[in-house]
This record gives C-alpha cells, structure tokens and sequence, in this order.
C-alpha cells in the first residue's frame, strides 16, 4: 500500500487569555495508507477537529506541515472532501442542487446535464432517490447527512474526511448510515479520516483507530490495529472472539490513560512513530505501550 | 389562528371602518343655527356660519373627489393643474430612480464592509455620522451644486435609502454562517462565484429587510422634499391643495400616499418571502 497522507510534526497554538499561548498539540505525526480507512478517538476538546480541518486545509497549523500525494498541502482542495458534522447544506437549495453545486465545482466544463446525471446517481448512492427535490429543512436529520455524504462523494475525492458524521443521529440510523459508508467506501477504495466519540463506530468502521490524549498538549498515545476481520457485519462484530479485548482497551484508553498518558508517556515514546498496537495474537506482537498497560 | 379568528379579523376592520366614518360624518355636518348673527356676515361666511357646517369636508365629499381623481387621473390643464395620477408617478418615478441607485450603491460596499472587518471598521464612523441626518438637510446641498430640483430630489431619496440597505447588507454578509462559507472552500469555488452562490442567497434575507426599511424612509421623505422643490409629484400636489385651500383633496392625497406606500412595502415584503429559506 502506498503512503497518501502524511502529518509531518504539526502544531497548534491559540493566544492564551492571559497572554502567553496555549499548545492545543504539538508534534504531532500521523501516516494514512491509501485506501485505508481511519478513525480518531479522543476526548472532546482535545483538538480532533482542528486536525481535520488543518487536513482540509480549512486551518493553518502553527508548525509543520501536511503532505498528500506527495506535495504539501496549501488550502483546501477538490481531492480531499470534507463531512462537516452537522451537515451544512445550504438551505436555500434543494438536494439536488446542493449535490449538483459540488459536482459543478468539480467538474466545471460539464454540461447542466452531466452535472445532473451525476448529482443523481451520487443521490441514489446514498438511497434518496426520490428527494431530490426537497429542501433540507424537509428532511430529518438521517436524510441531511446522507445528502452531506452523496455530495462528498459525488465530487470523486482522494480522501473523505469526516467530523463526527454520525453523531447527531438516533442508533438505527446511525448504524444505517454506518453501514452504507463502509461499502461505499470499501467498493471505491476510498481512503477515510473519520473523526469519532463512539467506540463502537471505530470498531466496525475502522482499519486503524488513532487514540488522542486530553488536550492541552495533545499527543498521539497509539495506534489500534483493528484485528476484525474485513467482512465484519454490524450486528455481528461483538461475537468476534477480540472485540471484547478492543473495546476495553479503547474504554480504557478513554477512561484513565487519556490523561495519564499525557501527563507521563511511558519511556521511549516517540511521537513521530506512536507505537502500534495489535491486539489479535500473542505477547508477542503487542507493542511496548500495550505491554506497560498490561504489566 | 383558527378559521372563525380569520374570519373575525376583517369583520372586525370593517365595522371599524364604518364607526370611523360615522363619526368623521357626524362630526363634519354640525346641526347649529345661524339665527342670532348678523345677515351680512353669515352671507360672508357662507354655509360654514349659516349651517354650521363645519370647513372639513365630510366622507361623501372625499369619496368623491377620490371618484374624480381615480375616472381621470391623468390630465393636463396646464403646469400647476395636473391629474393625481400624473403626480403619482412623478413621485414613484424619482422614488424608484434614487433607491435603485441607492441599491446598486449601498450592496456591493456593503459586501466589501461586510467581508472585511477592516473595512468596517474604518467605514463605521463615516456611516454613524452620516445615518443620523435629515435626508432633507441634504436638500439645499443637493439643490446648491446639481441646480435642478427634480434631480435633487432623487439624490434626497438616494441619501436615505442608503443607509438601511448598507447596514443590513453588511450585517448580513458578516454573518454568513462559516460552514456555508467552508463547503465552498473546500469545493476550490472562486471569490466572485462564491459570493453569488453562497454570501448572496446567506444575507439575501437581510438585505431585503434593509432595503423595505429603505423604500418606507424614501416613500416618507420623497413627499417632505416634493413641498420643498415643488413643480411636481405627489407631496407638491398636497402643497398646491393646501394653498388651494382645498382639504378634499388633501385628505384624498393622504389615503393615495398611504395606499401606494403599503403598495410598495408590500412589493418588497413579497420579494422577501422569496428569498426566505427556512433553516
Ligand atoms: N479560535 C480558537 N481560539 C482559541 N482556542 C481554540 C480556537 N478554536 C479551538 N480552540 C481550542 O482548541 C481545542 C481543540 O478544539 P477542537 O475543536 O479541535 O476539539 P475537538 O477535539 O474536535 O473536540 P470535540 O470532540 O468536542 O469536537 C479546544 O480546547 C478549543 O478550546
Ligand atoms: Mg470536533
């Protein structure tokens, strides 16, 4: 697999209140495959989205710098499409043409009619063929963020990054909508950045989980490899014989060593190559940081 | 609101009408006698004295006079005696010349102040200045350097319009939600293309509040500056009527006034609804 994103060191700082700064995170690396479907977990406010948008090119880290395909990133672009959490669709113009608008930046040549073709099919993708002609304020919350979906991905993008995208909804849709966005993504051989609060989002989603300490300070206390098999089902992944070992090492992260490992990483850490953690075989394969956990 | 209060509304509207029209009728048409005055002067005073009728006309009198005007209201009899019509349209003639320039004006810079807080800054004292002014004090300024009263007038009804509609514009273009703004930056949209598709249809709302609160200002003020400048349109009109001494139609201008401002707020009030997205 080749290298399609690299986070090379950045850092982020906000003018602290009482002057002086305060370091959301700082050195900060992080390496995506391409096809590879990534998720963040991390307490709030620990600087997930201001890494996302720095992806996006929304943001302008402090220091350091982002590489996609091998340049670095200068503002946003039409390869790296964002899923804002909270949809933002434009409320004016109907799903259709809140698509059709993407797909028209996208490929400003084409005809109204190729333009439409698209924006269609990207609809249907999603399964809101038929509402194509409604406003946003007629759909429910499930609906808007399929149509965030279609039009990120009716736009053909690189990279899909997404902020929290399923959070704002009731779990059966939720798990719907994860669902839908795991086949498209796996059938286009899309390369995901999916920020996310829920544990079990990751692990049905995800081919790594990116573990964030508390902020201020941030760091990138691990990497998760996701020892599910490929062709999990939803309903199915906690009869998996490691889902239980994955998902108490996530809570416990979340619970204790978000802080903790802030505060005190463990000797030899190295934040340009957070260890890797595989939780599937024996001792052996775990990881440093896996191994002080467990002693 | 149920379908009997809809009902009501109007009923209700009506039967005020009626009162205020019996009352306007009973008050005008007095009932005393003229009996203990002296002959020559109840000749002089006419029926105003013998019958005590009052100097307002009555609500039968304006009706038709409104009668008059709305059968013929577009003649000609010469240059101080021309159809309510006629004068109308003088007024929305120059009401329409200075706020559509006052439109083309006051968007665009209210766009630049809205996008740049720099700008806004430094056009604020200019603007805080300025808004608090009588458009009409303008007046002798407009007439001094532009030396034609028709135009000065326009340039009244410019001066005042502008200020609602830059404020809203500028309020309403800061105050595009920024995710609209990063939908289209990470969709590589253009500065011009993005102020078409997303700032405009944003604060297209906005914008069309400042510009009804604009058009009721100018309707307000083009009558006031019409006494001033005379020659035409509807406020020289009511003028020329009063030194006519001719209260019928000065309360029949009063009603025309009324019903083209409602006109025009109810023009732009529509163009409002739709631009209107609900959230
Ligand atoms: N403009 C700003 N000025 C100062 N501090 C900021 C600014 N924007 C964000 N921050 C701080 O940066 C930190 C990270 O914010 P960010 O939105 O990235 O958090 P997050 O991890 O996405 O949280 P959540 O899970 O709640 O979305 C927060 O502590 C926030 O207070
Ligand atoms: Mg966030």
């Amino acid at each position: 697999m080749t290298r399609q994103i690299s986070i090379e060191g950045i850092a982020k700082r906000y003018p602290a209140p009482g002057g002086g700064e305060t370091t959301i995170f700082e050195n900060l690396w992080l390496r995506v495959d391409r096809g590879e479907f990534v998720c963040v977990i991390g307490h709030s406010g620990c600087g997930k989205t201001t890494v996302l948008n720095i992806l996006a090119g929304l943001d302008q880290p402090s220091e350091g710098c982002v590489i996609v395909d091998e340049k670095e990133i200068a503002g946003p672009s039409l390869d790296r499409a964002v899923i804002f959490q909270g949809h933002a669709l434009l409320p004016w113009k109907t799903v259709l043409g809140n698509v059709a608008y993407a797909v028209s930046s996208r490929w400003r040549r084409a005809s109204r009619a190729e333009v439409e073709e698209r924006a269609r099919r990207a609809i249907a993708t999603v399964g809101l063929a038929g509402s194509e002609d409604k406003k946003p304020s007629e759909l429910s919350g499930g609906m808007k963020q399929r149509v965030g979906i279609a039009r990120a991905l009716a736009i053909e993008p690189k990279i899909l990054l997404m902020d929290e995208p399923f959070s704002a909804l009731d779990a059966l849709t939720r798990g719907t909508l994860q669902e839908e966005a795991r086949r498209i993504c796996r059938e286009t051989g899309q390369t995901v950045y999916m920020i996310t609060h829920d544990v079990d989002e990751a692990i049905y989603l995800a081919d790594r989980i990116v573990l964030m300490t508390n902020g201020p300070m941030a760091k990138i206390a691990e990497i998760v490899v996701n020892p599910l098999p490929a062709d999990r089902r939803q309903g199915e992944i906690h009869h998996d014989p490691n889902y239980y070992a994955l998902r108490n090492h996530l809570l416990d992260f979340l619970v204790s060593r978000s802080v903790s490992f802030r505060d005190d990483p463990p000797a030899g850490y190295d934040p340009r190559n957070p260890p890797i953690v595989r939780l599937d075989g024996g001792e052996a394969s775990r990881s440093p940081a896996a191994a002080i956990r467990a002693a | 609101m149920t379908a009997r209060e809809r009902l009501q509304a109007p009923l209700v509207s009506l039967l005020l009408l009626l009162v205020l029209l019996a009352a306007w009728h009973i008050a005008v048409s007095g009932g005393g006698s003229a009996q203990e005055m002296d002959p020559e002067y109840a000749k002089l005073m006419g029926q105003t004295a013998t019958a005590g009728k009052s100097a307002m006309p009555g609500p039968i009198d304006v009706a038709k006079t409104i009668w008059g005007h709305l059968k013929d209201p577009f003649y000609v009899k010469g240059a101080n005696d021309k159809g309510i019509g006629i004068q109308l349209a003088y007024s929305i003639g120059r009401v329409a010349i200075g706020f559509g320039l006052a439109v083309l004006f006051a968007i665009p810079i209210g766009f630049l102040i809205g996008m740049s807080p720099m700008m806004n800054r430094a056009l604020n004292p200019f603007i805080q200045l300025m808004k608090p002014v009588s458009p009409l004090a303008w007046m002798p300024l407009a007439l001094y350097t532009i030396k034609d009263s028709s135009i000065s007038a326009i340039f009244v009804i410019f001066i005042c319009s502008i200020w609602p509609m830059l404020i809203n514009t500028a309020f309403g273009v800061a105050s595009v939600r920024r995710e609209w703004l990063n939908v289209a930056r990470t969709l590589e949209v253009g500065p011009i293309r993005r102020a078409f598709t997303v700032i405009l249809p944003a604060a297209a709302p906005t914008i069309l509040t400042g510009m009804r609160i604009s058009i009721g200002i100018a309707w307000l003020v083009i009558v006031a500056a019409e006494m001033l400048v005379g020659g035409t349109g509807i406020g020289y009109f009511v003028w020329n009527e009063w030194n006519n001494l001719s209260i019928t139609n000065v309360i029949t201008s009063i009603l025309v006034i009324g019903v083209v401002g409602m006109v025009l707020d109810q023009i732009l009030a529509q163009a409002q609804r739709l631009v209107t997205f609900p959230e």
